[in-house]
């Protein structure tokens, strides 16, 4: 067997059969007309104007988070506390609207000022789990899920708490912020801003050009492939680790302030929404390479809102998405490891 | 030339008049046919308050020809995370829907941002009181009309049952979160346990212990509320021998129906579905539910016939039958009672019924200081928005 690219997609293509087996298993399992399923699931995300703007609703945070988390894979880093970064960058993106809400500051700089926050506080909270890994000696996964917990902890406390609603603690979050501090929705959409959709093609365009193009991505690389290796040529390797962990903690920040802002328009509890984790699966997917993150990630969006379907139409819960994408990205994992074993042995007899 | 420059002012003046009266004005008549969006805070079968809403629903549709419905369940941020409210109820409209129901006070929010955003879709929030004029959340959205039922009168009958059922003379309150539909509800329990103690009873109210433990939401969420099982067992353990369930949800009835198996003599009181009786017979004292079929069937009508108007409805039982599906919009299901229970319960509804009003002073909030003067009846504004707990009470009266 070659290792070129028809043997790379033909286990690629193979991946997303099984997985489609498996998902059409459930279905059938479940007593559901498979066809009539995965229609639904078209219909939901493009049947309409309206259904693929919340497509692109739900793609921004999506891409952003996997934008991030392709800089921290590329150091060979596994950022599992992307959702606490995302959530701390709702914190502090929300903090800065209550904070300006009231003063005389031309509200889109208040908007502006309040993802810069929501930014800071996405990369203070990966600091600390770049500071757990390289001064601690924590690994990042633990120390990253140890923060999501805190993260979870403290946001719903500010709910509850500090930020609650006057008389009331709602799990509906706080109060939402007015129309005026709402990121611009497009005319015609109840959602959709496109102020969010540039922000997202910037910053995987941006991930791209600097690991694929620059003198910084390129020993990022480096350190990703082989830490002493790259120590031993000069390559500063905690400080690369740190400086990915930031910059991952700012596009999670900014997918955070993108949900407080664009969508939820308040702090919710669940306000990371689970992007962080889909964002991983996204990364893994596409083999940890930026230039096709942005079709995957839109389609992964596309099964999450077009599976709402599921349930009103066909009665049938709406996790077979999350069955579809993980089924998926198992599947896909297993065929590199194939590949792989089966290149081996190749070699092996020549 | 002047009568050109007239025709064009007066088409001006027509168009600026029609936009304001358009934009004031409820969706025109539905006619005939009408599809009903439902979105539900939790499962349909929850055997809570998502199937009350759920089977009030069925109701419109047994009674009211030409309806139809369409419905998404779970409609919360845990369970359908990226989603709003709002896009849910999109996605039912998608479907058809021309009215649709928010049966949540939570979605309150989403309620009215939908309710903005679609100006043409008759909307009902549940148990929300933004369309109340004397309300202190008055918003008016002339597509928009508040339904909630009378559940403080169901909540002291069930206050009265567990009253006269406890031996400890220790009643648990099972709560949600802590706002002004679950203070007066826990209070109107409070205050019915009190009367049924110090009139039927003839025991000093200083015996009777009422503490409520708040979860933080409607159901469970874990990792987000605290555990309902846990808290059950906790009333349980401590002495408690009595829990009213507050939550949507029937924790309170299976852990009863535990203890009872191990050999403790507990009860519990379930909430908000008439059905959760049947949930743990033997250890059910009876429910208090909501029957929203005659509420919902009203406005469904007034969206067909194009008689709709914005307004806030908070609809009381049927004294001539409270159990009556078709009249009454609140009711209780008896469960297992004493004799004796059984008859303080019917004394107590045959006394709601002619006249009888436990909110009316003198009566104090939790801190001590004065709610009602003596003699003084609350409005429907002070009962709406109990500030606090009662006095008597134990318990978190603010969320801190």
């Amino acid at each position: 067997m070659r290792d070129n690219r028809s043997t790379r997609f033909a286990f690629q293509l193979g991946a997303v059969v099984l997985a489609l087996g498996i998902a059409t298993l459930a279905l059938l399992a479940a007593g559901a007309q498979p066809i009539q399923a995965y229609r639904n699931i078209i219909l939901g995300a493009v049947g309409s104007w309206d259904v693929a703007a919340n497509v692109l609703v739900s793609w921004v945070p999506l891409l952003l988070a996997t934008s991030g988390l392709l800089v921290t894979f590329t150091v060979g880093l596994w950022n599992i506390g992307i959702e606490g970064q995302i959530t701390l960058g709702a914190i502090f993106t929300t903090w800065a609207l209550r904070s300006l809400q009231s003063s005389a500051m031309d509200p889109a700089l208040v908007i502006i000022l309040a993802v810069l926050a929501g930014m800071a506080g996405g990369a203070l909270w990966a600091m600390f789990a770049g500071a757990l890994k390289t001064f601690g000696g924590v690994n990042e996964i633990f120390g990253g899920l140890g923060l999501n917990f805190v993260a979870t902890a403290l946001n719903l406390w500010l709910i509850f708490g500090p930020w609650k609603r006057p008389g009331v603690a709602s799990m509906s979050g706080t109060l939402p912020f007015e129309r005026a501090l709402w990121m611009p929705i497009a005319a015609g959409s109840s959602r959709l801003t496109p102020m969010t959709l540039i922000i997202a093609v910037i910053a995987i365009l941006a991930v791209y050009a600097m690991i694929e193009g620059t003198y910084f991505g390129l020993r990022l690389k480096a350190v990703g492939k082989n830490q002493k290796s790259a120590y031993i040529l000069g390559i500063p390797t905690w400080q690369h680790m740190m400086s990915s962990f930031a910059i991952c903690g700012v596009f999670a920040g900014l997918a955070g302030a993108v949900q407080v802002t664009s969508v939820y328009h308040r702090l919710i509890p669940s306000i990371s929404s689970g992007y962080g984790y889909m964002g991983l699966m996204v990364a893994m997917l596409v083999g940890y390479k930026a230039s096709i993150a942005a079709p995957v990630a839109l389609f992964f969006a596309a099964l999450n809102v077009g599976s709402i379907q599921l349930p009103i139409v066909m009665k049938l819960d709406s996790s077979l998405a999350g069955v579809l994408q993980g089924t998926l990205v198992l599947f896909v994992i297993l065929g590199q490891g194939a590949r792989g074993r089966l290149l081996k042995k190749a070699k092996v007899r020549t | 030339m002047r009568n050109v420059s007239r025709i064009f002012l007066m088409l001006l003046i027509a168009v600026v008049v029609g936009s304001a009266a358009f934009a004031q004005s409820a969706p025109p008549a539905a006619g005939s046919n009408l599809t009903i969006g439902l979105v539900m805070v939790g499962p349909y079968n929850d055997h809570g308050w998502s199937q009350a809403n759920y089977d009030g629903i069925q109701y419109v549709l047994a009674k009211v020809p030409g309806t139809k419905l369409v419905y998404i369940d779970k409609a919360n941020s845990a369970d359908r995370p990226g989603t709003t409210v709002s896009q849910l109820g999109e996605s039912l409209v998608a479907q058809g829907a021309k009215l649709v129901v928010f049966s949540s006070d939570d979605m309150t929010d989403e309620a009215i941002k939908f309710a903005q955003d679609h100006k043409d879709i008759f909307v009902v929030l549940t148990s929300g009181s933004q369309q109340w004029k004397d309300g202190k959340d008055y918003k008016p959205l002339p597509n928009m009309i508040n339904v909630m039922g009378r559940m403080e009168y169901m909540k002291m009958v069930a206050g009265v049952a567990a009253a006269m059922t406890t031996k400890t003379g220790k009643i648990g309150f099972l709560g949600p979160l802590i706002n002004d539909e679950t203070r007066r509800l826990a209070a109107s329990a409070y205050l019915g346990a009190k009367y049924a103690w110090v009139n039927y009873l003839k025991k000093d109210a200083k015996d009777l212990q009422f503490k409520v433990t708040w979860i933080g939401f409607w159901f469970n969420i874990p990792g987000v509320t605290s555990d309902p099982t846990q808290v059950a067992d906790d009333f349980f353990n401590t002495g408690f021998d009595v829990v009213i369930s507050g939550i949507d949800t029937t924790e309170a009835v299976a852990e009863a129906a535990k203890y009872q198996a191990q050999g403790k003599t507990v009860w519990a009181v379930p909430y908000d579905y008439a059905k959760a009786i049947d949930e743990g017979k033997g250890v059910s004292l009876g429910v208090p539910y909501f029957n929203w079929g005659p509420a919902y069937s009203a406005v469904v009508t007034s969206a067909m016939k194009g008689t709709w108007k914005s307004h806030w409805e908070w609809n009381a039982p049927d004294w001539k039958n409270i159990n009556n599906p078709d009249t009454s919009a609140v009711g209780f299901k008896k469960g297992t009672l004493s004799k004796a229970a059984s008859d303080g319960v019917d004394t107590f509804v045959g006394e709601l019924g002619k006249g009888l009003n436990l909110w009316k002073g003198p009566l104090n909030t939790q801190d001590g200081k004065p709610y009602l003067k003596a003699g003084t009846v609350a409005t429907d504004q002070q009962v709406w928005y109990l500030p606090q707990l009662l006095e008597g009470m134990q318990g978190q009266s603010v969320s801190k």
